[in-house]
């Protein structure tokens, strides 16, 4: 066998082997895929198939009916944007504090800052519950946004960045006048850029797919976010065993990231390799 | 104005801005640490405070009760499972999701067609919702014609209701956890690995180094920043996200699946024991403390490394 036909042969074999892997993980997505276009009464032992013979779209009428998903998009939508419009004010503030001044107590309160991101919100929610319950935030989009509003992480990422940005540029907009501020938003915004599309694209996957904090927040549908729906609407269909149902609506709450990723599949795998080099 | 005065009024410019204001940097970090005090450092010592407390339920009242909280805690047979369950979870997902992170990202690293549809194929899981993720691994284990069941027939028990058998449902959801994490791990790798000079492995291959010992001396070795960095946000992962316990088994059958949060959880916001609720939060704290302190340490050592 000569060389060329063995590298062949061994990329084939890799092709096979990694792809048969690749398969498993993606088996459980396509298994929800295709039992959400099931016809509602076909069950029974095809149902671990992932042929469909007869697609309908009955399964997701079905379970739009039951869960007031119209609601539930429109508060994950809000407190995902909402979190991240803060967010990006705050930790741009913060972020060029920490790049280019220097001020009595900087050590100190930059160690402060990232101790929020071993003592994230989730491992908080008790005490973060009577606060918001104190301020009249149960119930309330705010509620599940305002612990976030801060971020330690994304203050670090912006830090990394502007200390790469040149001084000269910083000294130019000086003599022009510019006051701190403006030379933030001129100068400095501009040339973080793909850092704040990397953060922006880490933090809305991330508050989207958020569960335990907006559940204990929340106890009726007037503020609740897609994923709480989506667990107390699993919950009843389980016990009934409606698997198309589930998988319905598991659908409906997984598509809109999925199909953005699709979309901007590169952004987003270097936005999240990204948070990790820097973090 | 001469260029040489034009250029003494700039460098006057330059130097007041860099002495600066002096409240100016605060000022900028107020947003910040005010909603960092409200709910990262307030609520710290708020569950230190809390958990000094007992409320009573009949007259609403806060009773002063030292360390019984704590003492009731070490009493507590259920607090003990907790503890085996989540160090079983921790030492069941975080080495092995690493060590097939390490693994996927060795096998992509290589350029090839079909290279970016199997990197994605194992980072999708990322970005879907914990729950739904758990939704859908609810069917993967349904006795009898679950994906498990159904496709593993003759190699599994069959008929085996995992989620609700104390022996095997904590190793279900371990397993959820695993294939949910290890592609976003891997992307972690991937990066490291492009920082890996190829010559090293030409060099290797020139004296007849095998795949296995170029792992051990060059891969391995050269990757270590970036296990260490897996490894901490692994580590504090496994303490803080119990959604799919919620979606899945409720933290039973029996109690084989509560972990720590999730018990801080149940404790508060089922049984409204909000004294025992700080006192696990407290314990929960300490925990993420240690994990902390250890990693900085040894993220700091890193650092001197490559400066």
């Amino acid at each position: 066998m000569s060389p060329r036909t063995a590298r062949h042969l061994s990329s084939v074999y890799w092709a096979l082997g990694v792809g048969a892997l690749a398969f498993i993980w993606v088996f459980p997505l396509l298994w929800a895929l295709s039992t959400s276009l099931r016809a509602p009464g076909e069950l029974g032992s095809q149902i671990a198939s992932l042929w469909v013979s007869h697609p309908s779209f009955a399964n997701f009428r079905d379970a739009w009916a039951d869960a007031p998903f119209v609601r539930l998009y429109y508060n994950t939508a809000v407190v995902v944007f909402g979190i991240l419009a803060v967010q990006l004010i705050t930790i741009t503030l913060a972020g060029y504090a920490f790049a280019r001044m220097d001020f009595a107590g900087r050590e100190v309160l930059f160690r402060l800052f990232l101790l929020q991101l071993m003592v994230a919100p989730s491992s908080l929610i008790l005490p973060n519950f009577v606060t918001l319950r104190t301020l009249g935030l149960l119930n309330t989009r705010l509620g599940i946004m305002i612990p976030y509003f801060a971020s330690a992480f994304g203050m670090f990422l912006l830090r990394q960045a502007f200390r790469s940005v040149p001084r000269d540029l910083e000294d130019a907009a000086a003599i022009d006048g510019c006051s701190t501020l403006q030379t933030i938003w001129h100068v400095f915004v501009p040339l973080a850029k793909p850092t704040l599309v990397a953060f922006s694209i880490v933090s809305v996957v991330y508050h989207y797919n958020e569960f335990l904090w907006p559940l204990i927040i929340t106890d009726t549908d007037r503020a609740r976010t897609v994923t709480v729906g989506l667990a107390s609407f699993t919950q009843s269909a389980e016990s009934g065993a409606q698997w198309n149902l589930v998988a319905a609506g598991t659908v409906i709450v997984v598509l809109p990231l999925l199909v953005l990723f699709i979309l901007f599949q590169r952004r987003f795998v270097e936005s999240f390799m990204y948070s990790g080099l820097k973090g | 104005m001469s260029v040489a005065s034009r250029a003494a009024l700039g460098e006057r410019v330059v130097r007041a801005r860099r002495r600066g204001w002096r409240a100016q940097p605060y000022l900028l970090l107020v947003p910040s640490l005010v909603f960092l005090a409200m709910f990262t450092y307030y609520p710290v010592l708020s569950s230190l405070e809390m958990s000094l407390y007992q409320l009573s339920p009949a007259t609403h009242q806060q009773h002063f009760v030292g360390f019984s909280n704590y003492a009731a805690l070490a009493a507590d047979p259920v607090f003990s499972r907790v503890l085996v369950n989540s160090a079983a979870f921790l030492l069941g997902t975080v080495p092995v999701t690493i060590a097939l992170a390490l693994f996927l990202a060795v096998l992509l690293a290589r350029t090839h067609a079909l290279s970016t549809a199997f990197r994605t194929a194992f980072f999708y899981p990322t970005l879907l919702p914990l729950v739904g993720a758990a939704a859908i691994w609810l069917f993967v284990y349904t006795p009898g014609y679950g994906l498990v069941d159904v496709y593993l027939r003759g190699l599994v028990p069959g008929g085996v209701n995992y989620l609700g058998d104390p022996r095997y449902a904590l190793p279900a959801v371990i397993a959820l956890t695993i294939w949910k994490n290890a592609g976003y791990y891997m992307l972690f790798y991937l990066a490291g690995l492009q920082g890996v000079a190829l010559e090293l492995y030409e060099t290797a291959r020139l004296e007849g180094a095998s795949a296995w010992q170029q792992f051990r001396a060059i891969t391995f070795p050269l990757l270590a920043p970036t296990t260490l960095f897996v490894l901490l946000i692994a580590s504090i992962n496994a303490f803080q996200s119990v959604d799919q316990i919620w979606v899945m088994t409720g933290g039973g059958p029996d109690n084989a699946t509560n972990l720590l949060l999730f018990y801080v959880y149940q404790a508060a916001f089922m049984f409204f024991d909000l004294g025992k609720a700080a006192a696990l939060t407290v314990f929960l704290l300490a925990i993420l403390m240690v994990i902390a302190a250890v990693s900085f340490r040894l993220l700091e050592r890193r650092i001197h490394y490559e400066v």
